[in-house]
């Protein structure tokens, strides 16, 4: 039991309870914030991934940007500031049962995979993920094509949310 | 293990002395290196707040001056102990939560905007040998630091149950979402001038120019959007006493809202350092003097920690100077302002300065920096111009409006 | 780096099955919201090990993720943009209750 595994059981312990309490607690609002909890464990395993651009993205995207407008949205749609009434339907347990399923066929899949309790590849020396991440974005023979598209992709969503949020009162 | 050693790489020095000792105690290894990095944490952080502290006085004594009064002097030597007064004063008061409120929401939300602006420090380099960590992606861990900080103002805003701190933190945080966008931006440039991400990096490539030398528009729209960043202003409409009754921060009371007050002044202090680093040199910026023998002393740890620390306390009272001296900008104002200003004139500062990054790299040190430099003049020079012609159109339509009503 | 492969795919697995409960189960579309949220975080999970423990010199596995950051952010904006305006029309933000279209 290595300081690393520790370390990831600690994190998998925080991810999964805070996504656990992200879909039962009743106040919508404290479902955003414990989101905020588990996508932060998410950006910390990220880091122990040794993908550090990719940690931080992720606390500026989803905890900075996301996160806030879950907040925002929560605090708009309420009538009053109380959660009134049951927050599951009535049939949760069927949801329950299926997820249960699917975990148990994933992890049947995972294990009998050949190969699949390796320990991590070695980085090769002299390679700065870092700065290959940068240059696979934008070299044309490597992602540029989706990454224009993503960017694209973004635009539409601005000019459509913007759109449908109601730039005035259409009737 | 000689005083010379300490002097030079302070750090390592007792890093390994501490190891020596507990080697000799009969702690494993592992466990050593996790008590060293604790040690190391809480140093930082012992440093940080009591920096904290003095940041109090300095703040009341600049106000004070700029106002033309003198500040506190009763307590202690210059009003010196006036922080403690102040410290003891919230820590006795009455420790309210109104009804109604989410009280696990209430109470960490001043802990977390703390957490946002301390956990800035494990980046913020003293010297080339103090540092926390080197992190090869520091300039994205200052913006993630800051969505930190926006979310503990919604979360105290919201968890106050009171109309008036919901809207103040709806408007603070709009604010500092807005101001984000030429703060990335503009933080590109540097990375852009140094080619790495990473501060010590950053702070090394300036040993030759600076880089508000460099680009000097950079400068000055991070400047802008550090202040409204920081909230503070003339963009603090939000959190103003005299408007919308202080914002989000309106319940808290005592030691509560003395967290707010701190992680504020903090923050402004450490976006003070963040402009030391990024674009005056940091630690070092010396301009070569540093490899003359003469001025050898200059790479001593402790001589770039106080050099730091100057150039940080004085970006900080350049901010505590706008703050003094501008009146408020209205909220509409202040979006308008980013999004329609500072916005496309920092995108084309970007653009600008990477394409010239790669044309003027053959030129020696002198054109890059002329080169640069009268790039951000005439961009300058543009802008203001492109703003009188439209503030003379304005003026004419208005003048023409005027007129058609008289007649 | 001692953990096995298969800890992050079973740790990104659960958090998907979390995820889809949360879809399935929830009556307020912003918490549906939140499901789905989770959903692809439990993707990027999976993405990133892969790309640490197969071949970290290529960055194909660390591109995907920053696509998918991308396309969870402009869903989210979309959704959310979606949900306040049904909600200023209908007054409601249960799921079940936006049913005009039914016969």
């Amino acid at each position: 039991m290595t300081a690393d595994k520790i370390i990831f059981l600690l994190i998998g312990v925080l991810i999964l309870v805070s996504a656990l309490m992200v879909v039962t607690t009743r106040k919508l609002i404290h479902a955003a914030l414990w989101l905020v909890a588990a996508l932060f464990g998410v950006a910390v395993l990220y880091a122990i991934l040794q993908a550090g651009f990719l940690a931080v993205v992720q606390v500026v995207v989803y905890i900075g940007a996301i996160a806030i407008l879950f907040i925002f949205a929560v605090m708009l749609t309420r009538r009053d500031m109380r959660d009134q009434g049951p927050q599951t339907r009535s049939n949760w347990w069927i949801a329950a049962l299926l997820g249960l399923l699917i975990l148990a066929g994933l992890v049947f899949l995972i294990i009998n995979q050949p190969d699949v309790e390796r320990t991590a590849a070695v980085i090769p020396a002299g390679v700065d993920t870092l700065r290959n991440l940068g240059t696979a974005l934008v070299s044309p023979d490597a992602y540029v094509l989706p990454f224009e598209v993503a960017s694209v992709l973004l635009l539409a969503a601005l000019v459509g949310a913007v759109y449908i949020a109601g730039f005035g009162k259409k009737s | 293990m000689t005083l010379a050693g300490f002097l030079n790489d302070p750090i390592n020095f007792v890093a390994q002395w501490l190891t020596g000792l507990l080697t000799g105690w009969g702690f494993s290894n592992g466990l050593i290196t996790v008590i060293l990095y604790f040690i190391g944490i809480l140093v930082l952080v012992v440093f940080v707040m009591l920096l904290d502290i003095g940041l109090v006085w300095v703040e009341r004594k600049v106000v004070a001056r700029f106002q033309d009064r003198l500040g506190p002097n009763r307590i202690g030597p210059f009003g010196l102990i006036q922080p403690i007064a102040d410290i003891i004063k919230l820590v006795i008061k009455e420790d309210i939560t109104p009804a109604g409120a989410d009280k696990v929401v209430f109470n960490i939300a001043p802990v977390l905007a703390a957490m946002s602006v301390i956990s800035l420090w494990a980046i913020l380099p003293l010297s080339s040998k103090i540092f926390g960590v080197d992190l090869n992606v520091a300039v994205l861990y200052l913006v993630a630091a800051g969505a930190l900080g926006t979310l503990s103002i919604i979360m105290g805003g919201w968890a106050s149950n009171n109309k008036y701190a919901l809207l103040g933190a709806f408007r603070m945080v709009a604010n500092m979402v807005s101001y984000e966008i030429p703060m990335v931006v503009t933080l590109l440039i540097p990375v852009i001038l140094a080619d790495t991400m990473s501060v010590q990096g950053i702070t090394q490539a300036q040993s030759g120019m600076w880089f508000a030398i460099l680009s000097p528009l950079a400068f000055v729209i991070f400047f802008i959007s550090a202040i409204a960043e920081l909230g503070r202003s003339p963009f603090d409409l939000v959190e103003a006493e005299s408007e919308l009754t202080a914002g989000f921060n309106v319940e808290y009371s005592g030691m509560k809202f003395g967290w707010f007050y701190a992680s504020e002044l903090l923050h402004a202090f450490t976006f003070g350092g963040f402009m030391a680093v990024l674009f005056f040199g940091g630690y070092g910026g010396f301009f070569g003097l540093e490899k003359l023998s003469a001025f050898h002393w200059l790479t001593n740890p402790f001589i770039q920690a106080a050099v730091f620390i100057a150039k940080a306390m004085f970006g900080y009272w350049a901010i505590m100077w706008v703050k003094y001296s501008m009146p408020r900008i209205r909220i509409d104002h202040m979006l308008a302002f980013n999004w329609k200003f500072l916005v496309p004139l920092s995108l084309v500062v970007l653009v600008n300065t990477a394409i010239l990054n790669k044309l003027l790299a053959g030129l020696p040190a002198w054109g890059y920096t002329l080169g640069m430099f009268l790039s951000n003049v005439i961009i300058g020079v543009v802008t203001i111009e492109i703003l009188r012609a439209y503030g003379r159109r304005q003026h004419k339509s208005e003048q023409t409006l005027a007129q058609a009503m008289r007649n | 780096m001692s953990i096995p492969l298969s800890w992050y795919l079973i740790l990104a697995a659960e958090l998907f099955c979390i995820g889809l409960y949360g879809v399935l189960s929830r009556k307020n579309a912003i918490a549906i919201l939140l499901g789905v949220e989770l959903m692809l975080n439990a993707v990027n999970v999976n993405l990133v090990a892969f790309w640490r423990y197969l071949d970290p010199a290529q960055m194909a596995g660390q591109v995907f993720a920053v696509i998918v950051f991308a396309v969870a952010a402009a869903e989210v904006a979309v959704g959310l943009a979606l949900v306040i305006s049904v909600y200023r029309r209908r007054k409601t933000v249960v799921a079940d209750e936006v049913d005009l279209m039914k016969w």
